[in-house]
């Protein structure tokens, strides 16, 4: 629904007034660190007007004019700042070039509709504005994690020497602590052994189950799927409490089965969820040809059900098996010091001793969410694009 | 057709009715569908929801103090609580015999510390008197073994209140132990069982229940008969309530074993000395004298308590019925409203954060929603442990946002601000944590509402507000029931969080029923607050399912 318009340029009269007030507020910033808020917020308005008002009315070619612009403010940045300094304020050069000639072309009107009045044009930005703070709070924590973790000291913050890009404040020395320290290294080990199995007796165990509920006529459907899903609905410390309870009655507490039962009744949910949403599109029409022509039902499930499912089946698995890999609550609770896994680990180290290794596991923890997220969302196009080829 | 015509009923291709045909296959199919849910079924039963049913029996169960002390449950029935008096010897007596059984099993203390979560000081009380009861009947032993030495050999009391058979059977016993053991073998037969010699129960019924206990405990606990030790002092204070109660005559007339050695015993106990139960029990500790005490016992000696439920609400059952905690001990409901009350800011800011990402989402073209999506998916698949890290980064006073803040001169280095280890730290991070729970199922449903009907509105001279008010906002409003619901759940039963950036302040009640398990032990408070809890759960659980239905959960778009 993209509308192509005509663009009419825009006079100075509208840009620099925009141009000045964003200038006006990176003059703030730039002035309440260096001392004098008010100074700054003024210079910044009366520079960046009058760069608009220069750039504007200079007919420079424009490639060298934006990167002309980017390595002035690198150079002043450098000398305020410092290196961190410089990289910020390359960035300003680069935004306001582009903002001036993105506002003088009139190329901000491009995707909206022409009828909007000018008030509805700044509430689409300010919207959008909205939207880039709420996403960078989203994902701010977890980028901010992945530069501590190269922290050359064991704090938790920036150390000058960092914020400075000098090779000496940064190593690799937290990794090494996670690969060669036996405690991470258990822990690790104890998770990798635990998930697997426990993803294992999920899947098979809900697999069945789902095919069996996606059935016509199952008498008592709603309740049994209320028993469940349960598990993902009660609080964990609830679930933890009853098991801990439970387990230590029947002598599972503190037992590497115990665990793996525990985390395989928290993946069953997911399981179910995840492979009846893939048969609501089966075409039960596909068993009955195979039965038709001679399959028997385990032939039949394997070789004509089980391709079509088995992108749900692996997602379901794949919920499953980060479930018991990020689980702490109920193995802190059923397992024992011998069944420490690596969330209860960091646990441990988050709430008595501070050691940045955490940082290093945590980034190699977002490595695995984003390999993990690419596999479902693989699985997710292939899973519709055989549910598009299945007649029906 | 002819079939059907002749008949009145139509039949299948094997002659039976065609209804009665089809009901059969149904039936099968049902069968089949069932079969195939069984197994998981019986799984999530055992592994799942036995623990949960475990734990709402352990928030009510109070078998400890009946099954601990049964005598003195039993004597307590008789005694006026209102009286403001002490209890009588009667119910000393029961609790020395309590008492004494339980400290050789060394479950005393248990029932203390069970006793102590309703009257602070108990605990010890139990402690220090299950140290004391041990020497009280040294009085008697000593008496009985002055009279007689042979009161002192097991043999004699074998004799006198075991069975021939079980004296015969303890000794053969004994003799293959010693073979076993000469011939150093492994002895791992067990120790034969107890009877009472024919006719005892009835001339020295306390006598006999004590040695029963006494050869019980032998057999199961110490894996031994009743002839490896002389019994308990507990036995030989029974001989002598029994001996001073029986008659003279029924005593002459016993003409079993050790029939001298008995009636030598009751000529000399009327010179005994004797001492009273209850002195001995208030020079072990003078808190015995306290009504308060056996109130507390009398008043928790059911099987089945409100009490736990009764605490978790800031109430105790005392005496008089139910009262308020002192002021000093109430925290229950405080932590409750504050579990609530931060559950719902949290899904508050979720919904005013997650509705214009949701919108945007929505309404941009697929390939860059796409791509937007992946921002909010990818905090959805880190580990929450990574995200509790990040924000303890994010959050200190020396963290990242104070650092910029400084740097940027908002702040001043000495007054860096604190938001972590409270309510502000465990909001923020617990929003965040959410928010992808909020914006899922809103992007879900804005997926649905077509866009023309905003522009008709526009159309027909709404404003945008009123064309977002009265049109748009209507139809997104499934989307926001669910996604609150949803967060609502997930955030009054957090744990991790609180637990790590929440400090005393911002800590909820989850965060305390793991404290009671773990470090103060008492489970059955723990098992009440998890009850209460679970209810408010599954309240929201049922509305959830009233409003989205269970089938419609969507996992990650």
């Amino acid at each position: 629904m993209a509308t192509i318009i005509d663009l009419k340029p825009q006079p100075f009269s509208f840009v620099g007034p925009i141009v000045g007030a964003f200038g006006a507020l990176a003059g703030l910033l730039v002035g309440t660190a260096q001392g004098s808020g008010l100074l700054g917020l003024v210079l910044g308005a009366i520079l960046m007007a009058g760069m608009a008002f220069a750039l504007m009315h200079l007919k420079l070619p424009r490639r060298s004019v934006r990167l002309g612009l980017v390595v002035i403010f690198a150079i002043i940045g450098l000398m305020v700042g410092g290196t961190i300094g410089g990289i910020i304020s390359a960035l300003a050069g680069w935004l306001f070039g582009n903002l001036t000639f993105w506002l003088a072309d009139g190329r901000y009107r491009a995707n909206l509709a022409p009828y909007l009045t000018p008030g509805q044009v700044l509430w689409h930005f300010t919207f959008r504005v909205i939207c880039g703070v709420i996403f960078g709070f989203l994902i701010t924590p977890i980028i901010v994690v992945m530069p501590l973790s190269f922290n050359a000291e064991d704090f938790f913050t920036f150390t000058p020497e960092m914020l400075a890009l000098k090779p000496e404040g940064y190593s690799l020395k937290h990794y090494q602590d996670f690969f060669t320290n036996s405690d991470w290294q258990s822990a690790l080990w104890n998770s990798l052994t635990i998930a697997p199995v426990a993803t294992l007796l999920s899947v098979s165990f809900g697999t069945l189950a789902a095919i069996g509920l996606s059935q016509p006529h199952v008498p008592g459907r709603r309740a049994i799927m209320a028993i469940l899903i349960s598990p993902m609905i009660v609080p964990l410390i609830i679930s933890a409490a009853g098991m801990y309870f439970f387990y230590s009655r029947i002598g599972l507490q503190g037992t590497y089965l115990g665990v793996v039962l525990a985390h395989a009744a928290l993946g069953i949910p997911f399981v179910i969820i995840t492979v009846t949403a893939t048969l609501v599109g089966f075409d039960n029409s596909l068993t009955r040809a195979a039965a038709n022509m001679g399959a028997d039902p385990v032939t039949t499930f394997f070789r004509v059900q089980m391709p079509l499912i088995l992108p749900g089946v692996i997602s379901g698995g794949l919920f499953a098996f980060i479930t018991s890999f990020d689980e702490v609550v109920v193995v802190l609770f059923v397992g024992s010091a011998g069944q420490k896994t690596l969330p209860w680990q960091m646990f441990i180290g988050l709430r008595e001793q501070i050691s940045p290794t955490i940082l290093a596991v945590a980034t190699l923890l977002v490595g695995i969410s984003i390999a993990l997220l690419a596999t479902l969302e693989v699985l997710r196009r292939r899973s519709e694009r055989l549910r598009g080829m299945s007649p029906g | 057709m002819s079939d059907a015509t002749e008949t009145g009923r139509v039949l299948s291709a094997d002659g039976t009715p065609l209804k009665k045909s089809l009901n059969r296959a149904l039936r099968v199919q049902k069968m089949r569908a069932l079969a195939l849910i069984a197994p998981l079924l019986i799984f999530v039963l055992v592994t799942f929801i036995a623990p949960i049913a475990d734990m709402l029996f352990r928030s009510v169960e109070n078998q400890i103090v009946s099954d601990t002390l049964p005598r003195t449950v039993a004597a307590l029935k008789d005694w006026d609580p209102e009286s403001g008096e002490v209890p009588d010897e009667q119910v000393f007596d029961a609790l020395y015999k309590d008492m004494f059984v339980a400290q050789e099993q060394k479950i005393h203390t248990r029932v203390g510390s069970r006793l102590n979560y309703e009257n602070v000081g108990m605990s010890s009380l139990f402690r220090k008197s299950g140290r004391a009861v041990e020497k009280m009947g040294d009085l008697y032993v000593d008496q009985f073994e002055d009279l007689n030495d042979a009161w002192g050999e097991e043999t004699t009391w074998v004799a006198l209140m075991a069975s021939p058979a079980y004296a015969q059977a303890a000794t053969g016993w004994l003799a293959e132990q010693d073979a076993a053991k000469k011939a150093g073998q492994a002895f791992t037969k067990a120790p034969p069982a107890f009877e009472p010699a024919p006719g005892i129960g009835d001339l020295l019924p306390q006598t006999a229940e004590a040695f029963g206990q006494f050869a019980d405990f032998m057999r199961t606990e110490e894996e031994e008969t009743a002839l490896d030790d002389e019994p308990w002092t507990l036995v030989y204070t029974a001989l002598y309530n029994d001996l001073t109660a029986a008659s003279e005559a029924g005593i002459a007339a016993y003409s079993g074993p050790q029939a001298d050695l008995l009636k030598e015993a009751k000529a000399a106990v009327a010179t005994f000395e004797s001492a009273s139960r209850k002195a001995q029990f208030l020079e072990a500790d003078e808190d015995w004298g306290d009504v308060g005490v056996w109130q507390t016992i009398r008043v928790y000696a059911p099987r089945y308590t409100p009490g736990y439920f009764l605490n978790a609400v800031d109430k105790q059952l005392g005496p008089d019925g139910i009262t308020d905690q002192p002021e000093n001990q109430q925290i229950y409901i405080m932590l409750f409203k504050r579990t609530l009350f931060m559950s719902m800011v949290i899904t508050v800011s979720c919904i005013l954060l997650g509705y214009p990402v949701a919108w945007l989402l929505a309404n941009l073209r697929m390939r860059t929603a796409n791509l937007l999506m992946i921002l909010v998916l990818l905090p959805f698949w880190t580990s929450l442990l990574v995200r509790t890290s990040a924000w303890k980064v994010m959050l200190q006073q020396q963290g990242v946002i104070n650092d910029v803040l400084v740097w940027l001169g908002l702040v001043d280095d000495a007054n860096r601000l604190i938001m972590i280890n409270n309510q502000f730290g465990t909001i923020v991070a617990m929003t965040h944590i959410l928010l992808p729970f909020m914006i899922l199922p809103l992007y879900s449903v804005m997926q649905t509402i077509n866009p023309s009907y905003l522009r008709a509105a526009k159309s027909l001279g709404a404003t945008n507000w009123t064309a977002f008010w009265r049109v748009y906002f209507p139809q997104s409003v499934p989307g926001i029931g669910a996604g609150s619901i949803l967060v609502f759940i997930l955030a009054i039963g957090y744990y991790i969080t609180p637990e790590i950036v929440g400090g005393t302040t911002g800590t909820f009640i989850s965060n305390r029923i793991a404290y009671h398990i773990s470090s103060s032990l008492n489970w059955g408070l723990a098992a009440a607050l998890g009850a209460i809890l679970l209810a408010a759960v599954l309240i929201l659980y049922w509305a959830y399912d009233r409003i989205v239905g269970i089938d419609n959960v969507k996992l990650g778009g």
